[in-house]
């Protein structure tokens, strides 16, 4: 392992701004996107549910 | 009532069937991508001409391989539905549009982080990099012309026909760094020629790939059950016959 400490690591030899803006994103979309399918599955089979007791 | 008429169609017997299948696939993206992030930030060493900002590779790279993979997979589906005017065929591919723009967002969005510090500029209207925004500009087009036409069958046809015809920017895509000059760096894993990165960076970089692929799986798997449901409740026999009744009828 090559990182002396922790805020080494955070610092990633100075371009911290870059690499965890690109990981920060890229984790926030992909779960993000997971919660509104989870979401959107929620409301689908409540609506379904409803829609065959209902008639 | 019930879970029944689930078994009446082929949507309706995906539909559990996916439901079955998601848990491996999440489960799978899971263990790949902490694997994966742990070879890239604490394995692989820091690059000797681009410091650690080269470790945006990690999911610059997954994430534009599957910009590009996930459009060729859903014009696949829709050049199948058009074929054998398959329903399923239709919603796979409406099930994997979004998943496939928000991977051509992040690859624009982690190129634009790698280039600051790399070219000195955000972005370059270079030939990579604009046929990539082109890419995200088809996605969102495929996804709100469905949106704008109310019969689901005519929205089917013409997002296919949409997304058939923009898969000629796949190849543009892939071989722009060959065809024009570009900042953008060449291939760095190709068919043809050995990697050109240490044996830890290029390992970190295929697992994330395939965590990716596994997420992409889940996460369109889970949107197509929710397409199906969505479907399902709308009158499809042109009068207000519910598919229940279709079910008990047969």
């Amino acid at each position: 392992m090559q990182w002396g400490s922790v805020s080494e690591f955070f610092a990633m030899g100075g371009y911290g701004l870059y690499v965890w803006v690109s990981f920060g994103v890229t984790a926030l979309c992909m779960c993000g996107e997971v919660l509104a399918v989870w979401r959107r599955h929620a409301a689908a089979v409540a609506e379904t549910r409803d829609g065959s007791l209902g008639g | 009532m019930g879970i029944n008429w689930f078994k009446y169609s082929s949507p309706q017997a995906f539909h559990p069937l996916a439901g079955k299948m998601i848990p491996w696939f999440s489960v799978a993206a899971g263990l790949l991508i902490i694997i994966g992030l742990y070879i890239g930030f604490f394995v692989a060493p820091t690059d000797f001409q681009q410091g650690d900002s080269y470790r945006i590779i990690f999911v610059h790279v997954p994430a534009a391989w599957m910009s590009m993979f996930l459009y060729v997979i859903m014009a696949a589906w829709a050049g199948v539905g058009l074929g054998l005017n398959a329903r399923p065929s239709f919603m796979m591919a409406q099930a994997i549009a979004p998943t496939g723009a928000m991977f051509t967002f992040i690859a624009l969005l982690t190129g634009a982080m790698w280039g600051k510090p790399t070219w000195g500029a955000w972005w370059v209207w270079d030939a990579r990099l604009t046929s990539e925004l082109i890419l995200l500009f088809q996605y969102i087009g495929i996804i709100l012309l469905r949106a704008a036409i109310d019969d689901l069958r005519r929205a089917d046809r013409a997002s296919a026909v949409l997304a058939l015809v923009g898969v000629v920017n796949v190849p543009i895509i892939y071989f722009s760094v060959r065809w024009w000059n570009t900042l953008h760096q060449g291939a760095s894993v190709s068919m043809t020629a050995s990697p050109k990165m240490a044996t830890t960076m290029l390992t970190a970089m295929l697992i994330m790939t395939v965590g990716f692929w596994m997420y992409s799986f889940a996460v369109t798997l889970a949107r197509v059950r929710c397409v199906i449901l969505d479907r399902e409740r709308q009158p499809m026999w042109g009068n207000q016959t519910s598919i229940q009744e279709v079910a008990e009828a047969r």
